[in-house]
């Protein structure tokens, strides 16, 4: 966020001073370009040098099979960006995912028709987020506990919902979502590209989009300014509620089931791609954008690695370092930039 | 080299550059600092004042120039550097940790440790106590700073710099927070610490505090010496223009009527824990000055009549409407305005832009449906920020960036775009250049013309009394005297504020 907001004063700067000499601005312009990739340059790295070693890595069938992969995280992911800038977290997305994916599932098995089984799946989706954001936001209870308790409770429901079994069906009434394709692209992809396009429109072009920056850059100054602090609070997590229901679903419409431990660690993954995509924890500062570069890399890194045939241990291993790397040079390109004013 | 002797040079900046991207702040700055003498840094907001004394204690690097203490040049790597050859700074932004006590911000980075590491209580609350003792401030140091107003929060900053026993102190506008009163024991201490031998760094943008202290003056202008002068050349009229590049006179002339119009504020009753019943009326067109010593009260009466904090009984009408004090954003519904105490706490989004900083929370730059945009927000926020003569390279530019004086004016901008009917200022020219308060003072009257009802809380005499209609005392959280037409004068303000009048002897006691 911050990168494009210094992005934008760059160029302001540049067009109210036209006699500013060329070098300078084509300097500015470089500078704001490597500013505003930032984490977006440890993606091409990693694309090229996987395309290096791996020649089928950079097929289109294998780059959209990679995309597919990271579409559940990726969109995880974009909810909870919304909740990381205001300074929150949700832990429960990917009990989140189970749960609305056995609702789902088991709705569609019980003979009903796939638009009522998925309004319900996403129903519960802002069900769960609606519970998590009044208990933070009026009750005043830290995010992380009460999304850790829901972490717990929604995959015990899951489990005495499917009693502990795979709910399986060969035809499934809305496995397109998972299986199908519109035009060469998987639906998933579709979905996540929808999913983004509406995050970033919400996030960037809205009064709403506004305030959440604003509550994560200062609560107390926003409660000041007359923004409805507590509203947009439980609004986040509800969103991020609804996408962990649209994950629910895409995943079930893939598997055709519902697993119980379905979406087990998503919600590690999906933090773990809005941190690489430079939101900042402490909140106010976060781009969609940048998580979905960050959900990439972690997808092109599992898919690289394991064309190379690097054994799933390694991969983890390899995974954790990258994101520390990346996360530590972010943090060191940025260290100057952010420096408190006057 | 060595120069041990009194008035010899203790830290010299030589030819000091810095930009931030390509925006040029310092250019070729070259400024003495001599043992025992107080050297007044004076400059419009955004001049480069607290740029160059980040560079001078170690917290951002210079890009070009010199640094000497004793000198020889030097090179800092960080504010631990500078500090270790004895410069200690009281920044202009309070850098306090409002969770911990005011013993253990003073010692923070110095506590005092028995044998085996363990934390020495007893000597960390004695050195905490003398250090307080030293800036004159009668505070608990178990009171945690959270609790402290700003004001009281400045002299633990001031106690600090100090307990580290510095040959060169820098003091970026220590007394913009505080009352007169404060003020003043503050130049005492100064004056002190001169004699002592200490070489001392000051800026502000209170001219009676220049005068009073200065040894030499150093005008910055964009960032570079646009005049320095020792203090028998030394004159008002110089450092201004030199300053602002015009003349400023009549800082005060409101030129407005006496301002009769029909109640619009009126206020019966209200209370909290902190503040006692109090009644008071403001009238369309008319400012109503709130005077008083920090803690006694001000901020936290105007707080209640803003809605920012619930208040536990009366009543708050706006042109007789009952305002619903009970429910948030019940008083902002009433188009109650307010310019909070402290800009970075409870004012600005530091990380967003100032166009975004001047739209937040108001109706400027909505779309139907909600939506908005950068260009929407950049040119709603344009003729408010050109008005208060915001100086940014853009409004892009995030206001964490911006002078400490410009971030204030972002925020009185965002008040303004509120429309407010009755519009509440606590302090509104902290911080700000003697040309900004100009056209601070200059909005005041013109928004008071079209019929606001304004509340001005200041701890700075002349201002009250220069642009009130009135002027409400308040002494121990409730309201002592009111005074009008010819009583409104320094005295009985002071006496009223102090509660001299009422022949009590009590200490200034410094409430939480
Ligand atoms: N970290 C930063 N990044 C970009 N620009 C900065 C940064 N810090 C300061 N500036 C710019 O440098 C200029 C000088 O700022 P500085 O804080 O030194 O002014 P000042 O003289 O202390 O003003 P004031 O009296 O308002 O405190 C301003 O225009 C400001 O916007
Ligand atoms: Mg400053």
């Amino acid at each position: 966020m911050n990168d494009i907001v210094a992005a934008e004063h760059e160029r302001a700067v540049d067009s109210s001073r036209p006699t500013a000499p060329k070098r300078m601005r084509l300097h500015a312009g470089l500078s704001t370009l490597a500013d505003r990739l930032g984490v977006a340059i440890a993606l091409i790295v990693l694309v090229v040098l996987f395309a290096l070693v791996a020649p089928y890595f950079l097929t289109v069938v294998n780059l959209l099979d990679v995309a597919r992969q990271i579409s559940v995280t990726a969109i995880l992911g974009a909810g909870l960006t919304f909740v990381i800038m205001t300074a929150g977290i949700d832990l429960s997305v990917g009990s989140a995912v189970g749960v609305t994916a056995f609702a789902a599932v088991s709705l569609t098995l019980d003979g009903a028709p796939a638009p009522l089984a998925l309004a319900v799946a996403l129903l519960a989706g802002f069900a769960v987020g609606l519970i998590n954001g009044v208990l933070v936001a009026k009750l005043g209870l830290a995010a992380f506990i009460v999304t850790l308790a829901a972490l717990t409770y929604l995959r015990g429901v899951t489990y005495v919902g499917t009693g502990g079994t795979t709910m399986f069906s060969t035809h499934l009434s809305y496995s397109v979502l998972g299986q199908g394709s519109v035009l060469g692209i998987p639906v998933p992809i579709v979905v996540m590209a929808a999913v983004f396009a509406i995050g970033w429109y919400v996030l960037e072009r809205t009064v709403f989009g506004r305030w959440v920056h604003a509550v994560g850059g200062n609560a107390e100054a926003a409660r000041l300014a007359g923004i409805p602090v507590r509203r947009v609070l439980v609004t986040v997590y509800v969103i991020s509620g609804l996408c962990a229901g649209i994950g629910g679903i895409l995943s079930s419409a893939k598997l055709q089931s519902a697993v119980p431990d379905l979406g087990t660690g998503y919600e590690l993954s999906a933090i773990a791609a809005v941190v690489l995509g430079g939101t900042s924890l402490m909140g106010g500062r976060g781009s969609l954008i940048g998580t979905l570069v960050g959900a990439a890399i972690i997808g092109v890194l599992v898919n690289g690695l394991t064309l190379l045939d690097v054994s799933s241990f390694y991969q983890q291993i390899i995974q954790g370092v990258v994101i520390v790397m990346a996360v530590g040079l972010d943090r060191l390109r940025t260290r100057n930039a952010v420096t408190e004013g006057a | 080299m060595k120069s041990q002797v009194a008035g010899g040079p203790v830290a010299q900046l030589v030819g000091i550059a810095k930009s931030f991207a390509h925006n040029r702040v310092l250019d070729d700055v070259t400024l003495t600092l001599e043992a025992g003498r107080v050297h007044v840094l004076a400059g419009e907001n955004g001049a480069g004042k607290s740029t160059l004394i980040k560079v001078l204690t170690g917290i951002e690097p210079q890009d070009a120039g010199d640094i000497l203490i004793d000198g020889r040049p030097v090179e800092f790597n960080g504010p631990g550097d500078a500090r270790a050859l004895g410069i200690a700074v009281v920044h202009q932004e309070l850098s306090l940790v409002p969770d911990l006590t005011v013993a253990d911000n003073l010692m923070l980075g110095v506590e005092p440790r028995h044998r085996g590491g363990r934390l020495d209580f007893r000597s960390a609350r004695e050195n905490a106590v003398a250090a307080l003792n030293r800036v004159g401030a009668s505070l608990s140091p178990g009171v945690r700073v959270g609790q402290l107003s700003v004001g009281e929060q400045q002299l633990i900053e001031i106690a600090r710099a100090l307990s580290e026993d510095p040959r060169l102190l820098v003091l970026d506008e220590p007394t913009a927070a505080l009352s007169q009163k404060e003020a003043g024991h503050l130049l005492g201490i100064v004056e002190e610490l001169r004699a002592q031998g200490l070489a001392i760094l000051y800026i502000s943008h209170r001219m009676e505090e220049i005068h009073r202290l200065a040894d030499h003056v150093t005008v910055l202008r964009d960032g570079h010496v646009a005049d320095s002068m020792p203090r028998a050349d030394m004159s008002e009229d110089r450092i201004v223009t030199s300053m602002v590049g015009r003349p400023v006179n009549d800082l005060y002339d409101h030129g407005r009527g006496s301002a009769q119009g029909e109640v619009r504020l009126s206020v019966r009753g209200l209370r909290s824990g902190v503040v006692q019943e109090t009644s008071l009326e403001v009238r369309a067109g008319e400012v109503v000055g709130l005077a008083g010593i920090v803690g006694a009260g001000r901020s936290e009466l105007c707080r209640l009549i803003a809605g920012f904090d619930r208040a536990d009984g009366g009543e708050v009408t706006v042109d007789g409407q009952r305002v619903d004090i009970a429910r948030a954003g019940g008083a902002a519904g009433a188009d109650i305005a307010m310019l909070p105490e402290s800009r970075k706490a409870q004012g600005l989004f530091l990380g967003m832009s100032i166009a975004d900083n001047v739209c937040m929370g108001t109706a400027l730059a909505k779309r139907r449906f909600g939506g908005t945009s950068p260009s929407r927000l950049r040119t709603a926020a344009k003729p408010l920020a050109d008005r208060l003569r915001v100086r940014a390279t853009s409004l892009d530019q995030p206001v964490g960036e911006l002078s400490g004086g410009n971030q204030q004016k972002v925020l009185l901008a965002r008040c303004l775009a509120k429309k407010p009917t009755v519009l509440i200022l606590d302090e509104p020219t902290r911080g700000v250049d003697i040309g900004a308060k100009a056209d601070i003072y200059g909005l005041i009257n013109d928004i008071a013309t079209q019929g606001v009802a304004v509340i001005l809380i200041s701890s700075e005499l002349p201002e009250v009394l220069g642009m009130s209609d009135r002027v409400l005392v308040m002494h121990q959280r409730r309201i002592v005297a009111e005074l009008t037409g010819k009583d409104m004068t320094e005295e009985h303000i002071v006496r009223y504020a102090t509660g001299l009048v009422r022949k009590q002897v009590e200490p200034v006691e410094v409430n939480s």
